[in-house]
């Protein structure tokens, strides 16, 4: 059992250690990720609490939240130096459709809160 | 519903049994005549009823019937009239303004007579209708009347040219041109004759009068007929225009006939029974409702009164409702058309008939005793022991005088219909309850001449019987037109039922057991109500006898309903039944304070963000520093920014159409902006690269 516990450790630290190693602007998307997420986990931890009475703001309220989390990922795959598919994309232009998407996504979602 | 049912049923009954009987109910004319006559001619303010036609008619009508004539009135009438007489006016203004001076007994001395002969001799000279002749020839009898002297010359002229224009069936034109010929003219052309010999005297040929004479038999000849002998005259193939009605007609030639009878040296031969059936078709109307109507009936009857023929005579009973409790006398009065008094007769009963004909064979022929103070022949009928019922009686009248018996005509057999009515005794009424296996029965007597309620109580598996006897004052058992009972409900449903009647007992047996369904399944208290009618029956009962407590089974669920009972009509129009909305219930809202509280808890994440961006180690080195540079990030963030703001207040208040306007701009500005600044930053960064 002490090694388990140890295995993991390593393999932790390991996992950090490789992670620290990635470049700052990766850092933020993930961090910007997480924060997406926590927000869409919080509004469904309410929702579970007092009913789903305005369905549509719970929607427009998590899919925002989902939706801008997966525009991330996606800049993240695409501004990733070692993903060699992405190569000859300019990381710019992949932040400007990153921007572009979020804003179409959010007038939906505004349009949909009610 | 009951109550007025029962007595319309019995209103219907009699009005119908008068209707159908054989013999019409005659009366000469009497007071209600008179009074009848003033309120129909309604003179206007100067004393005219109209045109000079009319005033002639309403003036004979009163003069006949002997109402007051010597109003103030009339006074303005006489100088109308003398005015006209004066003026040149036709022949037949001339004839009515004769008449009505004669009748109202006008001043004669400031009327010019003889310009006024003049012109009706010319007249009659230059004539040409039938109509023109005979209001010339009798304006002249008019004038002749007054006293004045009048000579007609060319007398068998005129009588030739009047009988010229008469046809072989005894109907005359009305000119030499007209195709069409009515008896309505031959009524008029005999008036005429008679004024010709009446003016000529001695002048006319008799045998000329011996012609007409046969023309008047061939005339008579068309007379139509009603089953009770009243006769008539009526046209057939006439112009619709020229078609007067029976009664004009019957007038017409009633007053031409009596007219020539007077003139006529020898008796007409036309019997005194179509004098008779004539009169009873002038009498058999009543009381006429428009004044020329009246003027005809009354106008005829008057020339009938006192014809050369034979004076009708009409029987009539005053009363033909005769009671035998009140032991009351059959009445029967004999008299002239218009009810004055006639020579010495003899009437007597000669049958009395039931209603479907057969003779009454107890009864006799018997005479009837007369009272000379009231003028009237009774009879009494206590001794005749006749029981009530509806009879018809069969009256023959002669004249005791045997020279007499010409002058009148009394008619073969009269036949009246009366009624005697009596008192019926109600016996052996009875009303029971009893098991169906009638094994016991709780009977109570009932005694309809007291004013007792009884009460009883049954439930469905009993059945209840209820029994009369009905007699008649000489003891016969009688049979009603009516006898029903009715069973009403506390809830005013009502149910009718018959009793069967058998040898002398009327029974009406109600089985629940078998009525449980009719009755609606509806238990509670039942008003029993008897109704017992017949128009001979004096103390007809109506009433209820009592009420029984009916015990019913349940109603299924597949029962009819009882009929709805009619509602008041105004509650139509009262105040309704108020509406109660209901609204959807607002859904369940978490308390605010959580909301807010997760609220902020949404904002964490935002703050863990920032926190872990400065850990991470951000900064702004990117940034462009150069100044143009600078600005097209500058603008392209503050971009960002101002979209992200529309949006808020996209959420806020704005619509989508202003939002996507202002998207448009502003989406336009951001592209351009962005493209220039990413574009610098790419190239920046490529350099780098390079370098």
């Amino acid at each position: 059992m002490a090694k388990g516990t140890n295995d993991a450790k390593l393999l932790i630290q390991s996992l950090r250690k490789a992670y620290a190693a990635t470049p700052t602007s990766l850092k933020i998307i993930d961090l910007y990720v997480v924060y997406a997420v926590a927000t869409a986990l919080i509004q469904v931890a309410y929702m579970a609490m007092v009913g789903s009475f305005p369905f549509n703001s719970f929607l427009s309220g998590v899919l925002s939240c989902v939706g801008t989390a997966v525009l991330a990922v996606c800049l993240r795959i695409q501004v990733n130096k070692d993903n060699k598919e992405f190569k000859d994309l300019p990381p710019e232009r992949a932040f400007a459709d990153f921007v572009l998407c979020n804003l179409v996504l959010h007038l939906v979602i505004m349009n949909f809160l009610g | 519903m009951a109550k007025p049912l029962v007595l319309h049923l019995l209103l219907l009954l009699i009005c119908g049994s008068a209707l159908l009987s054989s013999g019409s109910v005659i009366h000469p004319i009497s007071d209600a005549h008179r009074s009848a006559a003033t309120e129909l001619f309604v003179p206007a303010a100067d004393g005219s009823f109209g045109s000079l036609e009319e005033t002639y008619e309403a003036l004979r009508t009163f003069q006949i019937l002997g109402v007051d004539r010597s109003s103030a009135k009339f006074e303005g009438t006489c100088k109308t009239v003398s005015e006209k007489l004066s003026s040149p006016t036709t022949t037949k203004d001339l004839y009515h303004a004769l008449k009505i001076t004669a009748i109202l007994g006008c001043r004669t001395e400031s009327i010019e007579f003889d310009g006024i002969t003049s012109r009706l001799q010319t007249a009659v000279k230059d004539a040409s209708s039938l109509l023109e002749l005979y209001y010339s020839l009798g304006g002249l009898l008019t004038v002749k009347e007054q006293g004045k002297d009048v000579i007609l010359s060319d007398a068998d002229g005129t009588f030739q040219a009047i009988k010229a224009l008469s046809q072989s069936d005894g109907r005359w034109r009305y000119d030499k041109d007209s195709t069409g010929s009515s008896a309505f003219a031959a009524g008029i052309a005999l008036e005429a004759l008679a004024s010709v010999v009446s003016l000529a005297g001695s002048d006319i040929d008799q045998s000329k009068i011996a012609v007409v004479r046969k023309d008047i038999t061939k005339l008579f000849d068309r007379i139509k007929r009603y089953d009770d002998g009243t006769l008539y005259f009526d046209e057939k193939n006439v112009d619709p225009d020229q078609y007067k009605g029976p009664l004009a007609t019957s007038a017409s030639i009633t007053s031409g006939v009596t007219a020539f009878a007077a003139v006529s040296s020898e008796k007409l031969n036309i019997g005194g029974e179509k004098i008779l059936g004539l009169a009873k078709f002038f009498l058999s109307i009543g009381i006429p409702g428009t004044a020329k109507d009246f003027f005809y009936q009354i106008n005829s009857l008057a020339s009938l009164e006192n014809n050369r023929i034979s004076i009708p005579l009409v029987l009539s009973l005053p009363a033909t409702v005769l009671s035998l409790t009140a032991k009351d006398q059959l009445k029967v009065e004999v008299t002239t058309v218009f009810g004055s008094h006639a020579p010495s007769l003899a009437v007597s009963l000669l049958k009395v008939l039931t209603p479907d004909s057969k003779e009454v064979t107890s009864f006799e022929k018997k005479e009837l005793e007369y009272d000379p103070e009231n003028r009237i022949h009774f009879l009494d009928l206590s001794p005749l022991k006749i029981d009530v019922g509806k009879y018809s009686l069969i009256f023959k009248v002669s004249v005791n005088d045997p020279e007499g018996a010409d002058l009148y005509a009394t008619g073969d057999q009269i036949i009246v219909t009366a009624f005697l009515t009596g008192f019926i005794k109600v016996d052996k009424a009875e009303i029971a309850v009893s098991d169906s296996d009638a094994a016991s029965e709780s009977v109570q007597k009932l005694d309809l001449s007291k004013d007792s309620l009884i009460s009883l109580s049954a439930n469905h598996l009993q059945k209840l019987r209820l029994s009369l006897q009905l007699t008649t004052p000489l003891g016969h058992s009688f049979k009603p037109h009516q006898m029903v009972v009715k069973l009403r409900h506390e809830s005013k449903v009502e149910h009718l039922f018959v009793p069967e009647t058998s040898s002398r007992q009327y029974k009406l047996v109600l089985n629940f057991l078998g009525l449980v369904e009719k009755f609606y399944y509806l238990s509670g208290r039942y008003e029993i109500e008897l109704a017992v009618g017949d128009a001979v029956m004096e103390n007809s009962i109506l009433r209820s006898i009592g009420s029984i407590e009916l015990d019913l089974p349940e109603a299924p669920e597949k029962a009819a309903k009882p009929p709805a009972q009619p509602v008041d009509p105004l509650s139509r129009f009262g105040p309704k039944e108020e509406i109660s909305h209901i609204f959807r219930a607002p859904e369940k809202r978490p308390p605010q304070e959580l909301s807010l509280g997760f609220m902020g808890l949404t904002i964490l994440p935002l703050l863990a963000f920032l926190i872990g961006l400065l850990r991470i180690g951000v900064n702004f080195k990117g940034f462009p520093t150069s100044a143009v540079p600078a600005t097209f990030a500058i603008l392209f963030h503050g971009g960002i920014g101002a979209v992200l703001l529309l949006y808020v207040l996209f959420w806020l208040k704005l619509d989508l159409f202003t939002t996507l306007k202002a998207l448009g701009f502003l989406g336009v500005f951001l592209l351009f902006v962005g493209h220039r600044t990413l574009s610098y930053l790419a190239s920046t960064s490529a350099k780098q690269k390079a370098a």
